[in-house]
């Protein structure tokens, strides 16, 4: 039955077609919204500016000095704060669930975490650019309590560094968030099994609850890398465009066409689209073996 | 004194699992402690610019100042109510589609996910890009030249429409995750038949049982949508929706103390916000998840 149900719900089972119908205003949103506007964001990619069909854009990707740099940048700062923001989220987030921390923590965590990447964008830029920023308050902290030049060691917030660092603050609140739910999803009579069958707490963890939530844990932080290389707003805001990731460099490809070539902005568009669908494929796969243990 | 013995091995069991989490806790603690400092300190920074507006004076200036300009309120409202337009929708269209799926139509979930995905696969500035490109020109029904709809970007109620369908789709990975995850926790099955056999109708069941047992899901869903939609910056500057994130960035462009005053009145009154929701939905949300 579950071979034929895909294909042929209408012969075999009138009720599944009436099943269907149930999920029909989802489907149907998705199309208008997503896959629509998608697709003709596709047909473009494949124009020149004459208006004829060619797969020069795609090609142009790989020798444009300005786009290869755009992406290469833009990789490395959502790789820093996908792994950074994730591991310090999980472990904040199992600080307040089954690390002992009183319940009142917990639900100020959580909604300070909310809070938090709330703060992305305009915003988060401004409140680091006075924390961070060259006149800002723990710069100029660290220089006169301790003597340290952050600018003269080499930090710049308008950097690499300096961007990671911001993007850490909606980063790690985000992985507690969606990790807090996969962590109350562990079930006490696993641990009270455990505990019973006489293993320690280090063998629980590793045993048994961590390659439960693994999957989930490497799930999320791929939701965090697709955060981070999507984000647009704070790095403008930071910058006004002067620090040259992907989604600034498409920003400026819709106002105003800087490349010349609509089609290479299309291009540009999907190869970003290309890279998420990537570490999407990895997510789904990572859903399934997680679905195993955590139904 | 026999009572005692029986009860002696399941005793010292607890005594080591305890002794565990007691190591367990400090680190708790340690986390917990540098995450809260990650937090704070860019706010206390924040706070102390926007205070220094005047030489050697700590004081209200700035914030006097950004309340005086009709702009911010303007903008601001309309970002609150875009968010609140998004969160709605978004349960009316996900709740209902995740229950069923899980319940009914298991074979469409491969597929839903791979959907709920797709706005992670095409961030904001690229679907704002196709959104843009889409509705901007009229939609006819193929082959005929019947106008089905009119560009929604010409008129100012098309336009709210088109950015709260473009919010839901950026909310749309976080919502389905979270409510399918808490749908995952609660055994909505057993739940369902004991309803039908109270005799509830479906519109029943999910507003008065599913809903309450999800709703730890739901707030989660609810501040991460929240979190997306107000100060967002990217949907409403090229769609050229006067919200919030866009005068923000404008007045950073001009001002010196104004825009931290606002950044941290925003951070306040999301924060309010937050506090609401968490206290409309019982405040302990978390005990439904832990089931």
């Amino acid at each position: 039955m579950a071979q034929t149900s895909m294909s042929l719900p209408r012969v075999k089972e009138p009720s599944n077609l009436k099943n269907w119908f149930g999920v029909t205003p989802f489907f149907l949103f998705a199309i208008l919204f997503i896959v629509l506007p998608s697709l003709y964001l596709v047909e473009g990619s494949f124009f020149n500016a004459e208006g004829r069909f060619t797969f020069q854009n795609y090609l142009d990707l790989f020798t444009t000095p300005l786009i290869v740099e755009a992406y290469k940048l833009s990789i490395q700062i959502s790789a820093a704060t996908a792994i950074g923001g994730g591991v310090f989220g999980f472990l904040l987030a199992y600080a307040i669930t089954v690390g002992g921390l009183p319940r009142q923590l917990r639900s100020a965590l959580i909604t300070f975490s909310g809070v938090a990447s709330n703060f992305a964008g305009v915003p988060l830029a401004f409140a680091f650019i006075a924390t961070l920023g060259r006149r800002g308050f723990v710069t100029l902290q660290l220089l006169e309590q301790f003597g340290i030049d952050l600018y003269k060691s080499g930090f710049d917030l308008y950097t690499f560094w300096g961007l990671t660092a911001i993007y850490m603050f909606f980063q790690f609140p985000l992985m507690v968030l969606v990790m807090v739910p996969a962590l109350d999803g562990l079930k006490k009579e696993w641990r009270e099994a455990a505990e019973n069958l006489g293993a320690t707490y280090f063998q629980y963890w590793t045993r048994i609850a961590m390659p439960i939530l693994l999957p989930s844990i490497l799930g999320s932080m791929i939701l965090l890398f697709g955060n981070a290389f999507g984000a647009y707003a704070t790095a403008y805001a930071l910058t006004g465009g002067r620090l040259g990731i992907i989604t600034i460099q498409i920003g400026a490809q819709i106002r105003g066409d800087v490349l010349h070539n609509p089609g290479l902005g299309y291009a540009m568009a999907m190869g970003m689209v290309i890279i998420m669908a990537v570490s999407l494929a990895g997510y789904s796969w990572l859903q399934k073996v997680s679905e195993r243990w955590l139904r | 004194m026999s009572a005692i013995t029986t009860d002696a091995p399941v005793g010292q069991g607890k005594k080591r699992w305890s002794f565990r989490q007691a190591g367990t806790r400090f680190w708790s603690w340690v986390w917990f402690l540098l995450g809260a400092i990650y937090f704070l300190v860019p706010l206390y920074a924040t706070l102390r610019h926007s205070l220094r507006m005047e030489r050697d004076v700590i004081g209200f200036k700035a914030y006097v100042r950004a309340f005086e300009d009709n702009d911010f309120w303007e903008t601001f409202l309309l970002s609150n109510g875009l968010a609140v337009a998004t969160i709605i929708c978004s349960v009316i269209l996900i709740v209902p589609t995740a229950y069923w799926i899980r319940l009914r139509l298991p074979q469409a979930r491969r597929i839903a996910e791979f959907i709920t995905l797709l706005p992670f696969v095409i961030p904001a500035i690229i679907l704002v890009f196709g959104l843009i490109r889409t509705y901007s020109a009229p939609i006819d029904i193929p082959f005929t030249g019947i106008e089905l709809l009119k560009p929604l970007t010409t008129t100012k109620f098309g336009t709210y429409a088109l950015i709260t369908a473009g919010y839901m789709v950026l909310a749309m990975p976080y919502m389905y995750r979270s409510v399918d995850t808490g749908m995952r926790v609660v055994d909505i099955r057993t739940l369902t038949e004991a309803a039908q056999s109270l005799g509830a109708g479906w519109f029943a069941i999910i507003t008065q049982v599913i809903l309450p047992n999800v709703r730890s899901a739901l707030l989660s869903g609810a501040l991460l949508t929240f979190a997306i939609v107000v100060g967002e910056v990217t949907l409403a500057a090229f769609l050229g929706v006067d919200a919030f994130g866009p005068y923000l960035f404008l007045i950073g462009q001009h001002r010196a103390y104004e825009p931290a005053a606002l950044s941290f009145v925003t951070f306040l009154m999301t924060w309010f916000a937050m506090g609401m929701i968490q206290f409309v939905t019982g405040g302990q949300g978390q005990a439904a998840g832990a089931h």
